[in-house]
């Protein structure tokens, strides 16, 4: 290297490596110190308002997430139900359901009414074919609307397909199995609500006491 | 101080002489992975370009106090650290802006191009300089990953700057044309093969231009010598 030189000293290049670690993690450190609080926060905001976008506006007026239930879901792992509740009477529910499509894992959050009809569902996380399979997210098309107030009577279970199979829904030209993907997830979902469904409304009947007396 | 090279070749060589991407086959590794869209290629870019300002001016101003033994690193743990500080301090405080860029940021990290201009370049020269060669190797790089993720976009998808807005916010809308009928494009370009393909053709046209501009020069000196 040219210009001024580092001192030769046998034990420069050693410490000097050691002091630029040093120097550098405790940067990190007061850097993850001071942004922990920030990032947390800007974390659960996400979830807020992914949750709350999904409802229509002034649907519910609890906090969703605080007025949790926790449940097995349907692949045994716990799962967290929100409950969406306008003046105490519980209105909707509103959960996480994954799938897997081309690419991978398809996250699907669901928000479903009491009576087992959708309000509406977003795709959270995917790893589906840009241009193609990322259709279903809600910013690039409007696919996934199209299941707003769908219920496992309507349509019939045997139409919750895409229409190459013979169902109600859209498949998108050169990409089937990530729309086959959702619609199978997004009645996998209803399902499972369907099955819990004494569970959820007992505890929610049972909660609704508590929940609007907890209330400033 | 050895000859520092003028602001004017500093410019030209980040560009395009030895545009990073294109000419010093530095960085391959995110120049292939996020360019399915021209949208994202810019993204990436204009992200790599604010991290190479900041690494060339950092290593520049460290230059006399680290020995050539442990060089290497010494600048891959600050420019890993400043990396990961600045993805943290985005995720606190432009939590919306992260969203779009978060993807990007982990991935500069391992962009040899960073490394690359740290070690050929901020490690003899004055900060200043440094820090404008990081903008123009940023700025070259910016631009081999737009055009490359054009290239794939167009032949691909048949948008161009699809969702720009999500990047660069609703003013830029505009920049979103449809340029193939829907769902007509080849789908491999956008895939990973495409990557491969599309960087191919954007050096091996790199050097037509080149070899071109050559030729035109040696013609031109040919004839003044003639005269």
């Amino acid at each position: 290297m040219s210009g001024s030189r580092a001192p030769d000293a046998l034990w420069f290049p050693g410490a000097s490596l050691g002091v630029v670690m040093l120097v550098t993690t405790a940067f990190l450190a007061v850097g993850q110190f001071a942004t922990r609080e920030q990032i947390a926060q800007a974390q659960s905001d996400d979830t807020r308002l992914q949750l709350e976008q999904i409802l229509p506006a002034g649907y519910a007026d609890n906090n969703l997430l605080t007025d949790t239930l926790q449940l097995a879901g349907p692949d045994g792992a716990p799962l967290t139900v929100h409950r969406a509740r306008k003046q105490g009477v519980l209105r909707a529910l509103l959960f996480e359901m994954s799938g897997y499509g081309y690419g991978g894992r398809i996250v699907l959050l669901m928000a479903v009414d009491v009576d087992g009809r959708i309000v509406g569902v977003r795709v959270t996380k995917h790893n589906e074919t840009p241009g193609l399979g990322d259709k279903i997210e809600v910013a690039r098309h409007d696919w996934i609307r199209f299941f707003d107030g769908k219920s496992l009577q309507q349509p019939a279970p045997a139409r919750w397909a895409v229409k190459k199979d013979g169902g109600d829904f859209d498949q998108f030209a050169g990409a089937t199995i990530t729309p086959r993907a959702v619609v199978a997830t997004v009645k996998k979902g209803l399902e499972f609500l369907a099955a819990h469904r004494p569970e959820l409304t007992a505890e929610a009947s049972g909660e609704a006491v508590p929940v609007s007396g907890e209330k400033p | 101080m050895s000859d520092s090279p003028s602001a004017k070749t500093v410019a030209r060589d980040g560009l395009w002489d030895n545009n990073a991407v294109l000419g010093q086959m530095l960085g391959l590794c995110p120049a292939m992975a996020v360019t399915s869209s021209a949208t994202n290629g810019l993204g990436m870019g204009l992200a790599t370009m604010v991290v190479l300002v900041m690494s060339n001016a950092l290593i520049s101003s460290l230059r006399h106090w680290v020995s050539d033994e442990v060089r290497i690193p010494v600048f891959i743990v600050l420019i890993a650290g400043m990396v990961t500080l600045v993805d943290m301090c985005l995720n606190a405080w432009f939590h919306d802006l992260y969203k779009v860029l978060g993807i990007f940021i982990a991935l500069i990290v391992v962009n040899c191009a960073v490394l690359g201009r740290a070690e050929a370049f901020a490690s003899r020269q004055s900060a200043a300089l440094s820090a404008f060669d990081g903008l123009a190797t940023g700025l070259g790089f910016t631009l081999a990953l737009t055009v490359m993720g054009a290239l794939r976009e167009i032949t691909g998808a048949g948008t161009l700057f699809a969702n720009a807005h999500l990047l660069l916010g609703p003013h830029f809308a505009f920049l979103e044309t449809k340029v193939l009928p829907a769902d007509s494009g080849a789908l491999f370009m956008i895939l990973p093969p495409g990557g491969f393909l599309a960087l191919g053709l954007l050096i091996a046209g790199r050097r037509w231009l080149q070899r071109r501009a050559d030729r035109r020069a040696a013609a031109l000196t040919g004839a003044q010598a003639a005269h």
